[in-house]
């Protein structure tokens, strides 16, 4: 039984990783109603930016808070060439968010280095024993800031202005316009808003996975698997999601085969998609397509 | 008319001074992953075979002819590889091709230079491209199944016969996992446990949990590359797991060091001679050429060697001393060349070439066994 809860936990803490990365995939179909698969790219964007600047010789807090504003700026960058395309079909936009994943991963291939790099943990290298497994402190600390991160993304958007407006354009564009509000800044908030909170992933997993310039693909895939079952729309279900997937993946490495592992989070992935095609929170109505 | 005929008489006389300008010199061609997936073997690869063969022309050359390299980079894929293959032999027309960096596209290639008897010497690891043993084809690198039988010793050795495997899922760590469960029985050593994890996996405690939970285990071995490795090393670390830990080469580089931090400390691991060349004894026959490799390509390239260069000037200098030791530059001289190599020092280890062993390695000085402390290698006697 012991066993059980070390896989347990292990599985939840791999799980938060998945959610960390997925809640970004949320706030921008949120009011854009786009999938950008460049999410991975920003985690790797914020994770790689930190390192070299503390290399550069800044520390760590200054370090951390330019990688974000860095990231956020690639973020705006991105929703300035979705604006560009306006007239684009929504499927053309997707492709286009696949087509700057990978000239972000050409351009920190050019700008950074092949290698792979690594930074010390905020808190420290600790953990506590329990199970006859261990949980980390920077584990601990992913937990939390993903939970801050959900509840503030509850609160901005239902008690500000601001956030209002954002839910209100996800939900018809044209009459929000009427109600003038103003559509474009509102969805350059959300872009930046997204890629910041990718790159906080990026610097809480970088102690924890190393970084590269390639490391935002499997991010990117496993955040997306997270934020698809917990119904895309919903920050609290990518939370969810990413939970399910990790305990999952646990579990079957440790009852069957490490080798199945990951075939059967997906194929865990394309059940919930057949059976409950709203995810875990998502609403099943079918307005927003 | 005139200025027709006055035209081919320019194009001739362009063509031929041309061909005046190359009858003295020697194409080698290359076949590298420069970018890629493969970039990490490619890169280094590349830059020694372009610094050495500069390097080997301002000496004055090769029997009083110039050198000149010819390379393509494939990004490690075999069509392309096919492509340039056919390119080098057809239209370049080299004499002898080093490359490619991967097993996969070197296996793709193989039929074409062996229709065209042109000599390659693969830089990739796998046995398979050596055995059975071709005509024109050679490798010098140590394989995969050498690190396995160097690391099987010394468990035979400590007497620690039930070995637990947790191997990464990619082509590197899939290759030695099945190389070291081939070869663990003739040294008496039971696989009680075979765990793997994907490449890009951000925690492998469960697999690590298991390991641990099983008794008969008394020692755990990693085969894989990249970040993978130093995942597994941190969580055996804070899962306590007392056994002692072994890597493969494909963690033999400070970058593992620095990424796995603390818990690199106590690791065991095999690793290519190069890497801790400053740190060999000086009975060591390839001390001399792997240091002074070693602090050439550091000085140059401001970067730390890696194992993978020194492929390339293996290959490059047997060529060269084929080249010498026949004192011509037909193909088929350049082929008997190589495979009469004897007693060639190069970075590897000591090579011995003949017409049923076309690696010519020994495990002896083809591999050394290391051990991490204090976040630096020190070579186990």
């Amino acid at each position: 039984m012991i066993e059980f809860f070390g896989f347990l936990l292990s599985g939840v803490t791999v799980g938060f990783v998945y959610a960390l990365v997925g809640i970004g995939f949320t706030v921008i179909y949120n009011s854009s109603g786009i999938i950008n698969f460049s999410q991975g790219e920003f985690v790797m964007a914020g994770g790689m930016s930190t390192v070299f600047l503390l290399k550069a010789g800044l520390p760590l807090g200054v370090s951390f808070i330019l990688a974000i504003l860095i990231t956020s700026m690639i973020g705006i960058v991105l929703y300035k060439l979705i604006a560009f395309s306006k007239n684009s079909s929504q499927i053309s936009l997707i492709i286009l968010t696949l087509g700057f994943a990978i000239f972000l991963r050409g351009l920190a291939e050019v700008v950074f280095d092949k290698e792979l790099h690594t930074m010390p943990s905020f808190v420290g290298d600790g953990a506590f024993d329990m199970f006859g497994t261990v949980l980390t402190y920077q584990s601990i600390l992913i937990m939390i800031v993903s939970i801050v991160i959900v509840v503030a993304l509850y609160l901005f958007f239902k008690k500000t202005k601001t956030g209002q407006a954002m839910m209100a354009a996800s939900i018809n564009v044209d009459a929000a316009k009427l109600m003038g509000i103003n559509i474009k800044k509102i969805l350059m908030i959300n872009f930046a808003l997204s890629a910041a909170i990718a790159s906080i992933g990026g610097v809480l997993l970088t102690p924890i996975t190393s970084t590269n310039y390639e490391v935002g693909i499997m991010l990117g895939l496993k955040g997306f698997a997270a934020a698809i079952i917990g119904g895309l729309g919903s920050p609290f279900g990518a939370v969810a999601g990413g939970l399910v997937l990790g305990i999952l993946e646990s579990l079957i490495a440790g009852y069957v085969s490490s080798e199945y592992k990951d075939a059967v989070a997906f194929v865990a992935l394309l059940a919930i998609l057949f059976f409950m095609p709203g995810g875990i929170f998502g609403n099943t109505k079918a307005q927003r397509v | 008319m005139f200025k027709k005929i006055g035209l081919s008489v320019l194009t001739f006389l362009f063509v031929s001074s041309f061909m005046l300008l190359n009858a003295g010199t020697i194409k080698i061609g290359a076949i590298v992953s420069a970018t890629g997936p493969a970039s990490f073997l490619g890169d280094p690869e590349l830059k020694t075979l372009q610094h050495y063969v500069k390097k080997i022309n301002d000496d004055g050359g090769v029997n009083g002819q110039k050198l000149k390299l010819i390379a393509y980079d494939t990004g490690a894929s075999p069509k392309k590889a096919v492509t340039f293959v056919k390119r080098l032999i057809n239209q370049d027309k080299v004499v002898a091709i080093i490359g490619p960096s991967t097993t996969g596209e070197t296996m793709a290639i193989i039929k074409f230079v062996q229709r065209a008897k042109i000599p390659l010497i693969s830089m990739a690891g796998a046995v398979v491209i050596i055995n059975p043993v071709k005509k024109y084809v050679f490798k010098m690198v140590a394989t995969d199944r050498m690190a396995c039988q160097r690391i099987m010793q010394d468990l035979k050795k400590r007497k620690l016969t039930n070995l637990a495997l947790i191997s990464g899922s990619g082509g590197f760590g899939k290759s030695m996992r099945k190389q070291c469960k081939d070869v663990a029985p003739s040294y008496g050593v039971k696989i009680v446990a075979d765990e793997t994890y994907g490449k890009k996996d951000t925690d492998m405690t469960t697999q690590l949990l298991k390991i641990k939970n099983n008794k008969k285990v008394q020692a755990v071995l990693n085969p894989g590359f990249g970040q993978g490795p130093a995942i597994v090393t941190k969580n055996y670390r804070q899962l306590k797991i007392k056994q002692p830990l072994y890597e493969s080469h494909g963690v033999a580089s400070k970058k593992f060091i620095e990424i796995a931090g603390k818990a690199a400390n106590g690791v065991r691991l095999v690793a290519p001679p190069v890497v801790v060349a400053d740190k060999l004894s000086d009975s060591n026959p390839v001390k001399k050429v792997a240091l002074a490799y070693k602090n050439e390509y550091e000085k140059t390239f401001h970067t730390q060697v890696a194992s993978f260069g020194g492929h390339a000037y293996d290959s490059l200098y047997a060529i060269v001393a084929a080249i010498k030791a026949q004192k011509s530059t037909d193909p088929k001289k350049i082929r008997d060349g190589i495979e009469n190599l004897k007693n060639f020092q190069g970075i590897d280890g000591v090579v011995n070439m003949s017409p049923t062993d076309h690696l010519g390695l020994d495990t002896k000085t083809g591999m050394v066994l290391l051990d991490i402390k204090n976040g630096d290698w020190s070579i186990v006697k």
